[in-house]
C-alpha cells in the first residue's frame, strides 16, 4: 500500500496536474478569502468563506481524483497493481490517502490565511478550527466520491465531470430541500445534504454525528471503489 | 509447480475459455500456442489473479491463486500483453516503484542492477520510460517481472511488435531465465516455441487440442518431410527419376527462380530421409543439385491440422451419435 502510495502521491508532480492543483486552490481560495472577510472588514459571516470553499472543492477535487483509477485503466497499469502481492483494499487505500495528502497540504498552507486576521482583529479561533475540520472531512468524502467514479471509467474526463456533478448535486440538494413543503420528503432530502450537516459547525459546535456522517459517506464510496475493482475480475 | 484445473470463463455469451487443464512442472519452459483470439491472453490473466475464473482452480507452487492471492502472487512475474509502464517515471524509479509493491527483501541496489544488467537496460536506467523504443519497454516490462526473483514467470506475447535482432535477442533471454524459472512463454509464432519451449501447450477457441513435448508435438503433426530442391536439369526427366524414388510421396515444380535451375517440392514418406539416395540419384545423371532445404512447418499448418483432427474425432461420435 505504501509503494502504491508513494508513487501516486509523486506522479502528481511528474505532471502539472498536481501544480495546477494548488495553484487553483490557493488563488481561488485566497480571493474568496479576501472578499468574504478581509473587504467585509468583518469575521461574522465566516461562514459564507467556507460555504465558497465547499464549492469549490466541489470543482477542483476531482481533478485529483480522476486519474487515480482511470487512467491505471486506460494505460494497462491496473495489470501490475492487481498480480501484485497487495489487497484491493491496499491499492484503493493507497490511491486514497495520496490525494488526501495533496488536498491536505494545500488546505494547511491555505489556512494561514487566518493568521492575517489575529493582525487585525480577535476572530474566535474555535470557531475557525471546527469550520477547517469540517470543511476537511467533506473534502475527504467528495475525495472518496471522486476515487469511486473515476474506478468505473477509463475516461479521466468523464471521471472528473461526474464527480464535479455528484459534488454539485449534494451541495444544491439543501436548496431543493428548503423549497419542498413535504416534510417526510424534506427531512430526507436534507439528511443527505452536506451543507445542512455542516451548519452546526458553523456555530462551532462539534457536531459528532456530522462528523459520523462525514466519515461513512467517505468510507461507503471506499468500500463501493474496492467492490468495482474486485467485481471487475468477474465480468 | 503451475497447476490449471478446468477453468472457465465467459464474457456475457461467449465462452473465452471452456474447461482448460494442464500442469506445468517445476523448471519448464511451456509454449503456450494458439491463433490470435483464441483465449490465451485471458486464460494467462486468470493464472496471474488479474481476472477470476467462473470456475475451476489455479495453483501456483500448492497455493491457490484465489483463496490465498497474496502468497500465490509473490511467485509469480507477469508481462502482461502490453508492459503496463508507468510512462512518466523513469525506468529506474519505476523498478523500484516494482520493488516496493512486491515487497521485494533483496538487497535493493544490487538486485535491481542485476536485473537492469540481465536484461540490457542499465544504459536506459535514468530515462523516461514514455520515451523508450517499443524494445526497450518490452524489456522494462520483462525487468518487472524479474524482481523479486520469483518462481514463476509468465509472457504474454513477449516479441510481438520486436525486430528481429531484438526477438532473438529476448528469445536467449528467456531460454536462459528458463534454467532457473518455470516459464509460461504464450506466442501465435512457431519457431518461436520450437527455438525455446520444452512443451507445448495449444489452444484453439478455449480448448486445448494438443499439450505435448515440442518435439513429439511437430514429428506426430508432420511426420513426413518436405524438402525444396534446386536442380539444373531436364524438367519432366528429372521429376520422372525423383518420383521413382524409394520413398518420395509427391514431387512437383515449384517455380523456376534462377536462370537454369527449377525447384521442386518433394514430400517424403513418414520418418522417410530422401535426401541421401536423392543426392547419390542426381549426381549419377549429372544434374547438379544447387540447393536443398527443408521447408519449415508453420503454426498454421500444425494448427489446420490438430483442428483438423479435432474435427474428424466430433464428426466420428457424432455418427456413432447417430447409429
Amino acid at each position: 500500500m505504501f509503494a502504491i502510495y508513494t508513487r501516486e502521491l509523486k506522479s502528481y508532480f511528474y505532471t502539472p496536474i498536481g501544480y495546477i492543483f494548488c495553484g487553483m486552490f490557493l488563488v481561488v481560495s485566497g480571493l474568496i478569502f479576501s472578499t468574504t472577510t478581509l473587504y467585509a472588514k468583518t469575521t461574522g459571516n465566516i461562514g459564507d468563506y467556507f460555504i465558497y470553499l465547499m464549492a469549490m472543492f466541489a470543482i477542483l477535487l476531482p481533478l485529483l481524483t480522476m486519474k487515480l483509477f482511470a487512467e491505471d485503466r486506460r494505460t494497462r497499469t491496473d495489470q501490475i497493481l492487481l498480480t501484485s502481492p497487495v489487497s484491493v483494499f491496499g491499492i484503493v487505500m493507497g490511491k486514497y490517502l495520496a490525494a488526501i495528502t495533496v488536498f491536505g497540504a494545500t488546505f494547511v498552507v491555505n489556512s494561514f490565511n487566518f493568521v492575517l486576521l489575529f493582525k487585525y482583529g480577535s476572530p474566535n479561533l474555535a470557531s475557525i478550527m471546527v469550520n477547517i475540520l469540517g470543511v476537511f472531512l467533506l473534502g475527504a468524502a467528495f475525495i472518496a466520491i471522486g476515487v469511486l467514479l473515476s474506478s468505473l471509467t477509463e475516461n479521466q474526463l468523464i471521471a472528473a465531470i461526474s464527480a464535479m456533478g455528484v459534488n454539485a448535486a449534494m451541495l444544491l440538494i439543501s436548496l431543493l430541500a428548503g423549497n419542498i413543503e413535504s416534510t417526510f420528503w424534506r427531512t430526507i432530502l436534507k439528511w443527505f445534504s452536506v451543507i445542512d450537516r455542516f451548519i452546526p459547525f458553523t456555530n462551532q459546535t462539534l457536531d459528532v454525528s456530522a462528523i459520523v456522517y462525514y466519515f461513512s459517506l467517505a468510507a461507503v464510496a471506499i468500500f463501493l471503489t474496492t467492490r468495482v475493482i474486485e467485481k471487475r475480475r468477474w465480468a | 509447480m503451475i497447476e490449471i484445473t478446468d477453468v472457465r470463463k465467459s464474457y456475457g455469451n461467449k465462452h473465452a475459455v471452456k474447461g482448460i487443464s494442464f500442469e506445468v512442472k517445476e523448471g519448464e519452459i511451456l509454449g503456450f500456442l494458439g491463433p490470435n483470439g483464441a483465449g490465451k491472453s485471458t486464460t494467462l490473466n486468470i493464472i496471474t489473479g488479474y481476472l477470476s475464473a467462473d470456475s475451476g482452480s489455479v495453483k501456483i507452487d500448492g497455493t491457490d491463486i484465489l483463496q490465498n492471492p497474496i502468497k500465490a502472487k509473490k511467485d509469480i512475474g507477469f508481462l502482461p500483453e502490453i508492459p503496463p509502464l508507468y510512462l512518466e517515471m523513469t525506468v529506474l524509479e519505476y523498478l523500484n516503484f516494482v520493488y516496493d509493491l512486491k515487497g521485494c527483501k533483496l538487497p535493493r541496489k544490487q538486485h535491481l542492477k542485476e536485473i537492469c544488467e540481465v536484461v540490457k537496460i542499465w544504459d536506459v536506467a535514468n530515462r523516461l520510460t514514455k520515451n523508450l523504443s517499443k524494445g526497450y519497454r518490452q524489456r522494462v516490462g520483462i525487468a518487472q517481472a524479474l524482481i523479486g526473483n520469483p518462481k514463476v514467470l509468465i509472457f504474454d506475447e513477449p516479441t510481438i511488435g520486436l525486430d528481429p535482432r531484438q526477438i532473438i535477442e529476448i528469445r536467449n533471454l528467456i531460454r536462459m531465465l528458463g534454467k532457473e524459472h518455470t516459464i509460461i512463454l504464450s506466442t501465435h509464432i512457431l519457431p518461436e516455441v520450437q527455438a525455446v519451449c520444452d512443451r507445448i501447450v495449444v489452444i484453439n477457441k478455449g480448448e486445448i487440442v494438443a499439450n505435448e513435448k515440442t518435439e513429439d508435438l511437430i514429428n506426430a503433426v508432420d511426420g513426413s518431410r518436405k524438402l525444396v530442391a534446386k536442380i539444373v536439369g531436364p524438367q519432366e526427366e528429372v521429376l520422372k527419376a525423383i518420383r521413382s524414388l524409394g520413398g518420395v510421396k509427391t514431387a512437383d515444380v515449384l517455380g523456376k527462380r534462377d536462370t537454369d535451375s527449377i525447384s521442386y517440392l518433394i514430400e517424403s514418406q513418414d520418418r522417410v530421409d530422401i535426401r541421401k539416395p536423392l543426392f547419390a540419384l542426381l549426381s549419377g545423371r549429372n544434374w547438379p543439385l544447387v540447393g536443398l532445404e527443408g521447408m519449415e512447418l508453420s503454426l498454421e499448418d500444425i494448427f489446420m491440422r490438430l483442428v483438423g483432427k479435432e474435427k474428424e474425432k466430433e464428426e466420428r461420435k457424432a455418427r456413432k451419435g447417430v447409429r
